[in-house]
C-alpha cells in the first residue's frame, strides 16, 4: 500500500513536471525566428534530426554529410546567434530548416525549450534524433544498415527510445597539436577513447541511468566525480506529442522512455554517440563559453577544462584504445546488439 | 467445396511435381508482385490473397501488373488480423482455388509477400520430386512444444480469446487469468490432437484436399475460429488426422526471437543466407535491395535437390537470443544494468582477495606476483586511493586510481577491472578498506577469499600510535572483520573461502602459502622462499593490553601473554 502511494505520488509529480516543461516549450516558441523553414518537405516516416548550435560552422559540413549518409532526411536547427557564417551556410542547405534566436541559452534550459517545441511541432510521429553538432551516432551494424533499418526494427519490437551513451574521443598528444579543418573526419584526429572507465548509477525518480566517467572525469573531476559530466543519452526517440526532454538528452518524460536497459541480466540494443569535442577548436570554444557563462553550473565544466588545458592537457594514457569500428565497442561492452542479429 | 462421400476422394499422384503457391500479402504489394513473378517464372502457379484492408488503388496496380501471367490468380479477399481465424479462411480459399483451377498441382506451399526464395524454384521442385508423398509441415504436440511465447500452448486450445492480443492486451491477459482461476475449459472436438508449428508449410495435394473436403470441416472451423493464433495450429493439427507421411519441419527459414517476433534479414546476411541453402527465407527487410537483387540464385542446368543446412544461421540467431536474455556475465553498461542477484554472472572471471597477508609480509605483492600468472594489485578498495599493481595512476580499461570515482560505483569498478584484464586479478583486502562490496563478492562464485583474521593487529603493534588511538582503531577493525566473517559464513555464500586466524597462520606460514599458491594455479614449491615477515614478538602482551583496556580480541587466535611470539617454526 505504501509503495502504491509512493508510486502514485511520483506519477503525479512527474506528470506535473512534464506539463510544465511542455508549457515552457510552447511559450518560448515565439523567441524562435524562422530563417529558412523547409518543413513542408518532410514526408511521412522521414527520420529527423534536431539540434541547437552556436558558432560551429567548422563542424557543419562533415556533420551534415555524416547524418545524410546515415539516412536522416531533414535537419531542424536552432541557431543561437552564430557570427561565423554558420547560419548562412545552413540556410543554403535544402534539407535544413533553421530558426534564429538571440535569447539566453541558459534561460531556455540549455536550448532544450527550443528543441522541445520543434520536436512537439514537427517531430510527432517521426523517429527523431536530437544531438549536438559534435556528437556522431554509432549503432550496431551501422556500417551495413542505414538508420532506417534500425528504426524499422525498433518499431517492429515496439521500442520507443534508443540509448546511445556519449563516448568522449580524444587525440594522442595535446589538443592543439593537430588542427581540425572544415569537412574533415574529426575521428582521424580524436581517435582514442577510454574503454571501461565509467560509473553507472540508477536514478530512481526518472528511471534513467546516470553514467559518468571517461577521460574528463579521470583528468578533471577525480576528487569531485559527482560534478563530472553525464554521459547517458537517449537521442533517438519515436516522438509523440506528450514527450519532453527533461535535462539535455539525458532523460525524458514519460518515465518509461528512460527504461532503455534490461534489469534481468539481458542486454538491450544500444549505440554510442562519439563525442568529437576535444579538437584544436576546443581551447577557443571554452574561453568563449567561460566568458558567456551560459552553460551548466555557470560553465564550471569549461572552467575546469580551461585550467587543465592551459597546461596542455593530454587525455591519452596507456589504457586508451584506438577506435576501430562498432564491433570493437560491442566486444568491450560499451554498446550491444541485443537481439538485433 | 463439398464432400458428400464419407471418405474424401484421394486423387491419384501426379507423375511430376507441379508446385502451387499460396501467397498471403498485407503490405508492400509491389514487392509481393515481384515475388509472385519469381515463383511463376520458376514454374509454380500462384494464388494471391490480399488483405481486404489494403487500399483499392494498390490492389488494382498489382492486378494490372500481374495481368499477363495466367498462372497467377487472385483469391477472395478477407480482412486479416494477426492471430485470428481470418488468416485460415484466406489460406483455405486460396488453396481450394489452386486445387480447382489447376488440375496438375501436386504440392501447395504457403508463403507471405515478404518471403524470399533463396534457391531457384526448380531446386525446390526437384527436392519435392524426390519425396513426392511427404507433407512438410512442422507439427509438434502442444504439450511438448516449449517454444511459444507467453506460455500459452495447450491453453490455446482450451481457453477462449475474445480480445485482440495486440490492441487489448490488458483485457486479454485478465480474461485468460479469469478462465484459469475458474477452471473454464472448452471441449476439443472428438479425435483432434492439438499440434502446433510454423504456418509456412508445404502439403501434398492429397493431404490438403482431405483437409479441405473433410465432412467434419464446419465443426473444425467453428472450433478453430475460437482458438488463439489458429494459423499455427489448424493445418498442423488436421494434417495429423489425414496424413501419416508427415515430415515435421518447415521448408521456409523463419526464425523467431524471444519476443516471438520474426527475425529480419538485411544486406549483410547475404553470405550466411546463401550458405544456409534454405529454399525460402523470411522476413527480409523490405529495403534490403541487395538481397532482392541477389536472390533467388539463377537456376543451374541441373537442379539441385540438396538438403538445407541452416545450422550456422541457427547458431548466430541463437546467440542473439541468449545475448538478449542472458547477456554477458560481469557486464554493467547502458543497456544492461541487472538488479541484485539477477546478474547471470556477477563478474566475468575468477579473482582472489587476500586479506591480512600484506599486513604480515610488507613485500607480499611482488612476492606473489613473481609466483603467479596473475595481476597482483594492492588494496584496490583502499579508502584513500586505488592501489593498482605497480601503483599505476590508470588501471585496466582506463580506470582511475581516484577513490572518489571508484566509490560512485564500486560494483562497476570491480566488474570492469576483472572484465578488462585477460589475466586473473588478485586483490589485497583488509577491514581498513571500503566494505560496500562484501555481499556482492561473497555471493559471487568467481570470488576466492583467503583471509588471515586478526592480521590487521600486526601493523597496529608496530604503529607507535598512542595506545588510546590503537584501542579505538582495533575496536573498529575488529567489528568490521567480524561482520565480514559473518557474511562469509552465511547460507548465501557462493564464493570459495579459506580462513585462518593469526595464531593458526603463524604456526605454519609456509604450509598455508603453499596451499594458496596451489589454489591460485601457481607452483606450490615456490612458497619455499618466504617473504620477510613482520616481527610478532610482543603480540601476546599487546593483545593482553587490549583486553585490559576492555576490548576482547576475538580473531587473532592464541598468543601466550609472556612468551615471545612463535614466529619461527619448522617447515
Amino acid at each position: 500500500m505504501k509503495r502504491l502511494i509512493r508510486i502514485t505520488r511520483r506519477k503525479l509529480r512527474l506528470r506535473a513536471l512534464r506539463h510544465y516543461l511542455l508549457g515552457r516549450a510552447v511559450r518560448r516558441r515565439r523567441r524562435l525566428h524562422p530563417i529558412a523553414v523547409r518543413t513542408r518537405r518532410i514526408r511521412r516516416g522521414d527520420i529527423l534530426l534536431f539540434m541547437s548550435i552556436r558558432n560551429e560552422k567548422v563542424r557543419l559540413p562533415y556533420f551534415l554529410e555524416y547524418y545524410r549518409r546515415m539516412g536522416v532526411q531533414h535537419f531542424l536547427v536552432v541557431d543561437n546567434g552564430s557570427d561565423d557564417g554558420g547560419l548562412e551556410y545552413l540556410s543554403e542547405q535544402l534539407d535544413v530548416s533553421v530558426w534564429l534566436t538571440h535569447s539566453s541559452y541558459k534561460d531556455s534550459r540549455f536550448g532544450m525549450d527550443w528543441l522541445n517545441w520543434l520536436l512537439l511541432r514537427y517531430g510527432t510521429g517521426h523517429w527523431c534524433l536530437t544531438v549536438d553538432p559534435d556528437e556522431f551516432l554509432i549503432y550496431p551494424h551501422h556500417d551495413t544498415r542505414p538508420l532506417r533499418a534500425l528504426t524499422d526494427w525498433l518499431d517492429a519490437s515496439a521500442i520507443k527510445s534508443f540509448s546511445a551513451m556519449l563516448l568522449d574521443m580524444y587525440p594522442k598528444g595535446t589538443l592543439d597539436a593537430r588542427t581540425y579543418h572544415e569537412g574533415q573526419d574529426p575521428f582521424q584526429i580524436a581517435a582514442w577513447f577510454d574503454p571501461a572507465n565509467y560509473t553507472i548509477r540508477k536514478n530512481g525518480e526518472y528511471g534513467n541511468l546516470w553514467i559518468q566517467g571517461g577521460p574528463r572525469s579521470r583528468a578533471f573531476f577525480r576528487d569531485n566525480p559527482v560534478q563530472g559530466p553525464a554521459l547517458n543519452k537517449i537521442p533517438l526517440v519515436r516522438w509523440e506529442r506528450s514527450y519532453v526532454y527533461v535535462s539535455s538528452t539525458h532523460m525524458l518524460l514519460p518515465r518509461s522512455l528512460n527504461l532503455v536497459y534490461d534489469e534481468n541480466g539481458g542486454e538491450k540494443a544500444s549505440g554510442c554517440l562519439l563525442h568529437a569535442k576535444f579538437l584544436s577548436t576546443f581551447a577557443g570554444k571554452s574561453a568563449e563559453e567561460i566568458e558567456r557563462r551560459q552553460h551548466y553550473s555557470d560553465s564550471q565544466e569549461y572552467m575546469a577544462y580551461h585550467s587543465g588545458l592551459q597546461e596542455e592537457q593530454d587525455f591519452w594514457c596507456e589504457e586508451s584504445r584506438r577506435y576501430e569500428d562498432w564491433r570493437q565497442l560491442e566486444d568491450i561492452g560499451l554498446i550491444s546488439k541485443g537481439n538485433w542479429a | 467445396m463439398t464432400a458428400p462421400e464419407h471418405e474424401p476422394p484421394v486423387p491419384a499422384l501426379p507423375a511430376k511435381v507441379r508446385l502451387g503457391i499460396v501467397m498471403l500479402c498485407h503490405n508492400e504489394l509491389p514487392l509481393a508482385a515481384r515475388m509472385a513473378e519469381v515463383w511463376a517464372a520458376g514454374g509454380a502457379v500462384v494464388a494471391i490473397h490480399i488483405d481486404a484492408k489494403v487500399a483499392a488503388e494498390e490492389v488494382a496496380t498489382m492486378r494490372t501488373d500481374l495481368e499477363p501471367h495466367e498462372e497467377i490468380i487472385f483469391s477472395r479477399r478477407h480482412p486479416c488480423e494477426w492471430g485470428s481465424f481470418s488468416l485460415i479462411r484466406a489460406t483455405q480459399d486460396a488453396a481450394s482455388l489452386l486445387l480447382d483451377r489447376f488440375e496438375d498441382v501436386s504440392h501447395v506451399m504457403v508463403v507471405s509477400g515478404s518471403c524470399l526464395p533463396l534457391r531457384p524454384v526448380a531446386d525446390l521442385i526437384a527436392f519435392l520430386a524426390q519425396r513426392p508423398t511427404r507433407d512438410f509441415i512442422e507439427s509438434v504436440t502442444a504439450e511438448d512444444v516449449g517454444w511459444t511465447v507467453g506460455g500459452l500452448n495447450e491453453e490455446r486450445f482450451t481457453l477462449r480469446f475474445p480480445f485482440a492480443y495486440r490492441r487489448r492486451r490488458m483485457l486479454f491477459d485478465r480474461y485468460v487469468e479469469l478462465q484459469r482461476r475458474l477452471k473454464l475449459k472448452r471441449r476439443i472436438p472428438e479425435g483432434l490432437v492439438p499440434h502446433l508449428g510454423s504456418q509456412w508449410w508445404c502439403l501434398t495435394r492429397a493431404t490438403l484436399h482431405a483437409i479441405l473436403a473433410d465432412r467434419r470441416r464446419p465443426e473444425f472451423d467453428r472450433y478453430f475460429s475460437r482458438v488463439w493464433i489458429p494459423d499455427e495450429s489448424y493445418f498442423q493439427t488436421l494434417a495429423r488426422m489425414h496424413s501419416n507421411r508427415i515430415e515435421s519441419r518447415s521448408l521456409t527459414l523463419a526464425k523467431f526471437d524471444d519476443q516471438g517476433k520474426p527475425y529480419m534479414f538485411y544486406n549483410d546476411h547475404r553470405q550466411i543466407l546463401e550458405e544456409s541453402r534454405c529454399f525460402v527465407a523470411r522476413k527480409i527487410w523490405p529495403r534490403a535491395t541487395a538481397l532482392y537483387a541477389y536472390f533467388p540464385r539463377p537456376a543451374q542446368a541441373e537442379p539441385s535437390a540438396a538438403e538445407p543446412r541452416p545450422e550456422r544461421l541457427d547458431r548466430i540467431l541463437g546467440q542473439a537470443v541468449s545475448r538478449r536474455r542472458l547477456g554477458r556475465p560481469g557486464l554493467y553498461m547502458q543497456s544492461r544494468f541487472p538488479l541484485k542477484d539477477r546478474e547471470n554472472g556477477k563478474t566475468a572471471a575468477s579473482y582472489a582477495l587476500m586479506q591480512g597477508f600484506s599486513d604480515l609480509f610488507p613485500d607480499f605483492e611482488p612476492w606473489l606476483a613473481e609466483r603467479l600468472d596473475a595481476d597482483v594489485h594492492g588494496h584496490i578498495m583502499a579508502q584513500d586511493r586505488v592501489e593498482f599493481g605497480g601503483r599505476a595512476q590508470v588501471g585496466p580499461g582506463g580506470l582511475s586510481d581516484s577513490a572518489a570515482l571508484r566509490d560512485l560505483d564500486c560494483r562497476g569498478f570491480v566488474a570492469n577491472l576483472i572484465r578488462m584484464s585477460p589475466r586473473m586479478q588478485v586483490i589485497q583486502y583488509s577491514p581498513r578498506d571500503q566494505q560496500d562490496l562484501n555481499w556482492f563478492m561473497a555471493t559471487d562464485p568467481n570470488a576466492q577469499f583467503f583471509i588471515i583474521t586478526g592480521a590487521w593487529a600486526v601493523p597496529l603493534l608496530h604503529s607507535g600510535m598512542p595506545f588510546d588511538d590503537i584501542r579505538r582503531v582495533a575496536a573498529l577493525l575488529q567489528r568490521t572483520e567480524l561482520e565480514q566473517i559473518g557474511t562469509l559464513n552465511s547460507v548465501w555464500l557462493k564464493a570459495r573461502t579459506r580462513i585462518w586466524d593469526l595464531g593458526d597462520f603463524c604456526a605454519r606460514p609456509a604450509g598455508v602459502l603453499r596451499g594458496v599458491l596451489r589454489e591460485l594455479g601457481g607452483d606450490p614449491d615456490a612458497a619455499a622462499n618466504l617473504p620477510e615477515m613482520r616481527e610478532l614478538a610482543g603480540m601476546g602482551r599487546f593483545l593482553q593490553r587490549l583486553r585490559n583496556a576492555g576490548l576482547r580480541p576475538q580473531l587473532m587466535g592464541d598468543f601466550p601473554v609472556a612468551d615471545p611470539a612463535p614466529s619461527k617454526e619448522s617447515i
